[in-house]
């Protein structure tokens, strides 16, 4: 009986309510915890897996050497490769392929390469329209490389101290 | 016996073993790079080291090693693993750290053993030795910074292989394997040191950077490239065979392999036959099975079977021939021949046209008479049990036929037939080594049988073979060296003209003059199909688009041999099973499987619908075909029943085979055998002393 009464109490005095707008006043005050995406962006960590990409040399040599490691390590089996020796004799890819939508984004295939070619870049806004657009070719992924090489190297070089 | 301890284990051994050979015994593996159990021991790469007591108290090289009663024998001692890892370190010294550009990378040696006994990381700073590439020819692909200098290559090339163009030049740090007068390998078993070496110093050039060894499924299978049938693994990958390495089988092709069985299948993948064709106003057009089984339907049913010829081809399968024997043999044709060569052999008692010594029985040999043969470039293969029968036996090996270099001493008696006369008489000294060995054989190859007057060679040999005595109690020297991989299959099986019919060469005779209404050629390539007139009706089904399919009114697309499970029969006469590696290309079937449909479209169906099916029949009707990889020695054989009645000529004997590296239609469709072709056989190497 007692406690029924004192929850009457509570409720007439709007004391719930109160304590509620007063939370809500104290984090008008503070600084906002979301951001205005796509405008505006969280950190992202220099280990962050998103995006694959080939590299190439700084002298425009693709740095693959179709050693096929990252085929062998893929957990889910998303990479294809297919290589035969190049005009000049040395050892290349002719297909490099990762179909994106098996992928799991492990990391192994970046952990795998001896040669820092094939690493998952920073990229995480690469929706498409069609499932075959998520089948990427050796084509679009040395694009990627060119396209993200500042920031891969960056983050490779911050992360480097701790391989 | 012997007795030893390993790692307190007590062992049997035979005396004469190496202390490596009783570890094994025991169970312990020895890690080695020089040592290979069919090459010489030279004891050059100190991997092996073992503790041995009594004897000196220092690491031993187990593998030069004789291993004595009482010994005790220690292989994972502390003192053995530092031993054995400083020699790896030292090895490693020089050996670049290319493991993933390296084709070896998967199946090296160096590597696997590097993880049992390798450092983490190397305490040499200095710069590496670099060395300069060997240009080994098209076969062997070069890597010379990565050799350890175990000299498998140069023991294989000159033991082996018996040509001495490899070798190790210099000492020390300056030591470098090459080819002594920069030239190319020209051995028709140059892939073998490949697989021999135990890093990527020699790799396999025509397949260089295009597989890994742990993506690829493994098929067994028999090679058809020679009569041999070597057993080999065919290595796959999707819808191609990507490598073929031999597969060990001490009484056929010990662990080695021809370059032609080895590098021609590429030409699986080149001009290949994947659809039906038939000929339409004089062009060859696109067609679907049904309308390739119509055109031939039509004109089989118009011919009478004495006016129709069947001809099966050098490479073609015991099932598949056996399916157009029960199909064209049951509705009366007459004109079938598997030996489209001319060869006259055959449709005498089984072992008259078998290789009765056996390709293992052949190391006993003592004396050896080869009759129209090049076995060099017949099967290189078997050319080396020759070779180790004079290598191991001392044997004499005479020749009657055109000279050649067989990589051992032979005694050239002369080019006809008229030098059996001469050997006969008394006081020729390689004719008295004939008579009195104790095994002696006499290989009759492609070169006597396939001419016109080859029965009569046949007999003239098997006369000779009768006046040695070859053929005697518990050892049967009679050898007919095949060329084509069907042949004894074909023979076998009867497929030969019947009551009066016509052999390949009659038959392409009266293709010539109109003699023939319909030509079915399985296979059959190695023909002059330009003489075909145009009365005659070919047919064709066969894999590639070589001489027959040309010619062709139709052509049903066949499977090669990676691509049906088949039976061969080697030369000895040994059955021997194949796997299916692929399926065939496109709208390809397996042979068998077409002369099925076909017969069914005749209104004469064959009696299987299965290749199990098949394989029963073909058994219950030839019994030969039953007993799977098991040849007896000491066959008996009535000499005098072999070979036909008539006088030989005077012609020179010549070796059926000019060309090793075409000698059909896979392999003439080869990219790397038009390679080897070229380098080896059309511009032969200038010697030193030119």
């Amino acid at each position: 009986m007692a406690s029924r009464i004192a929850q009457a109490l509570k409720g007439a005095a709007l004391l719930d309510f109160g304590k509620a707008f007063g939370l809500s006043l104290k984090y008008i005050a503070k600084p906002k915890a979301t951001v205005n995406y796509p405008f505006e962006r969280s950190p992202r960590s220099p280990r962050f897996r998103g995006e694959h990409a080939l590299r190439r040399y700084p002298n425009g040599e693709e740095r693959c050497i179709a050693c096929k490691l990252c085929e062998a390590i893929c957990p889910s089996q998303c990479i294809i490769i297919e290589a035969e020796p190049r005009e000049d004799g040395s050892r290349r890819t002719t297909r490099y392929d990762i179909d994106m939508t098996k992928c799991i984004y492990c990391g192994l295939c970046q952990e795998a390469c001896p040669v820092d070619a094939i690493v998952e870049g920073p990229n995480m806004e690469f929706t498409v329209e069609t499932r075959e657009e998520l089948f990427y070719d050796k084509e679009r992924l040395l694009a990627n490389g060119e396209r993200w090489e500042p920031i891969i190297a960056k983050n490779l070089e911050a992360d480097a101290q701790y391989r | 016996m012997p007795k030893a301890k390993v790692n307190g284990v007590e062992v049997e051994f035979e005396a004469g073993m190496s202390v490596l050979q009783v570890a094994e015994l025991a169970g312990e593996e020895i890690p080695r790079f020089c040592y290979h159990e069919r090459l010489s021991i030279p004891g050059n790469c100190r991997m092996c080291l073992v503790e041995v007591k009594p004897g000196p108290p220092k690491p031993q090289a187990s593998c030069a090693l004789p291993a004595s009663d009482n010994q005790e024998i220690t292989t994972n001692s502390p003192m053995v693993k530092k031993a054995r890892e400083g020699v790896m370190e030292f090895l490693l010294i020089n050996h670049p750290l290319d493991c993933p550009i390296c084709d070896q990378g998967g199946e090296c040696d160096l590597q696997d053993q590097a993880t049992g006994y390798g450092r983490d990381d190397s305490r040499y700073a200095l710069n590496k030795r670099a060395v300069e590439e060997k240009q080994m020819g098209p076969t062997v692909k070069t890597i010379m910074t990565r050799c350890i200098h175990c000299t498998r290559c140069v023991r294989f090339m000159a033991e082996i292989a018996g040509q001495q163009e490899v070798g190790l030049l210099n000492r020390g740090e300056d030591a470098e394997i090459s080819t002594y007068l920069e030239t190319a390998v020209s051995s028709e078993l140059s892939g073998n040191i490949n697989d021999l070496c135990p890093v990527g110093a020699l790799t396999h050039r025509p397949w260089a950077y295009n597989y890994r060894p742990w993506e690829l499924k493994k098929v067994e299978g028999v090679d058809v490239h020679d009569a041999l049938g070597s057993n080999v693994v065919f290595q796959v990958r999707g819808a191609e065979v990507m490598r073929v390495l031999p597969r060990i089988n001490d009484a056929v092709n010990e662990e080695w392999l021809s370059d032609k069985s080895r590098y021609a299948i590429d030409g699986l993948m080149r001009r290949r036959l994947d659809r039906p064709y038939v000929r339409r106003g004089g062009k060859l057009q696109e067609a679907s099975w049904a309308e390739a089984f119509e055109a031939v339907a039509a004109k089989l049913g118009d011919s009478s079977p004495d006016r129709v010829g069947v001809i099966a081809g050098d490479l073609q399968d015991a099932e598949s021939m056996k399916a157009a024997l029960d199909l064209f043999g049951g509705a009366g044709v007459p004109n079938l021949d598997c030996r489209q060569d001319g060869a006259q052999i055959g449709g005498g008692p089984r072992e008259a046209h078998l290789f009765n010594t056996t390709v293992l029985g052949l190391e006993e040999a003592d004396a050896i008479l080869l009759v129209g043969t090049n076995p060099r470039l017949e099967s290189p293969v078997l050319n080396t049990r020759i070779r180790k029968a004079w290598f191991l036996n001392n044997a004499r090996v005479g020749l009657i036929g055109e000279a050649a270099d067989l990589t051992y001493p032979v005694e050239h008696l002369g080019e006809t037939h008229r030098a059996f006369e001469e050997a006969a008489g008394w006081g020729h000294p390689f004719a008295e080594a004939l008579r009195g060995a104790r095994r002696p054989a006499i290989i009759v190859g492609g070169g006597a049988l396939a001419r016109p007057d080859g029965g009569a060679l046949v007999r003239a040999a098997a006369q000779a073979a009768q006046a040695f005595d070859v053929v005697r109690e518990g050892w049967n020297g009679w050898n007919v060296l095949h060329t084509a991989a069907s042949r004894v299959g074909g023979l076998d099986m009867g497929f030969l003209p019947r009551g009066g019919g016509m052999g390949a060469k009659a038959m392409m005779g009266a293709a010539g003059q109109g003699g023939l209404d319909v030509l079915f050629l399985m296979g059959a390539d190695e023909l002059d199909t330009r003489a075909i007139g145009p009365d005659t009706f070919v047919i064709y089904m066969g894999t590639h688009g070589d001489a027959g399919a040309s010619r062709a009114d139709v052509i049903l697309p066949g499977a090669a041999y990676t691509e049906k499970p088949g039976t061969w029969v080697n030369t000895e006469g040994r059955v021997q099973f194949a796997s299916r590696a692929v399926f065939p290309k496109g709208e390809a079937r397996e042979d068998w499987a077409i002369l099925r449909a076909l017969s069914e479209r005749l209104g004469a169906t064959l009696p299987y619908d299965s290749i199990g099916a098949l394989r029963e029949k073909l058994i219950s009707d030839h019994p030969a075909f039953g007993q799977v990889d098991y040849v007896p020695t000491g066959r008996p054989l009535d000499l005098s029943l072999v070979g036909l009645d008539g006088t030989p000529s005077d012609e020179p004997l010549r070796s059926p085979v000019t060309n090793f590296y075409m000698t059909n239609p896979i392999a003439r469709a080869s990219l790397t055998m038009a390679d080897c072709s070229a380098v080896r056989v059309q511009a032969p190497v200038p010697m030193a002393a030119e």
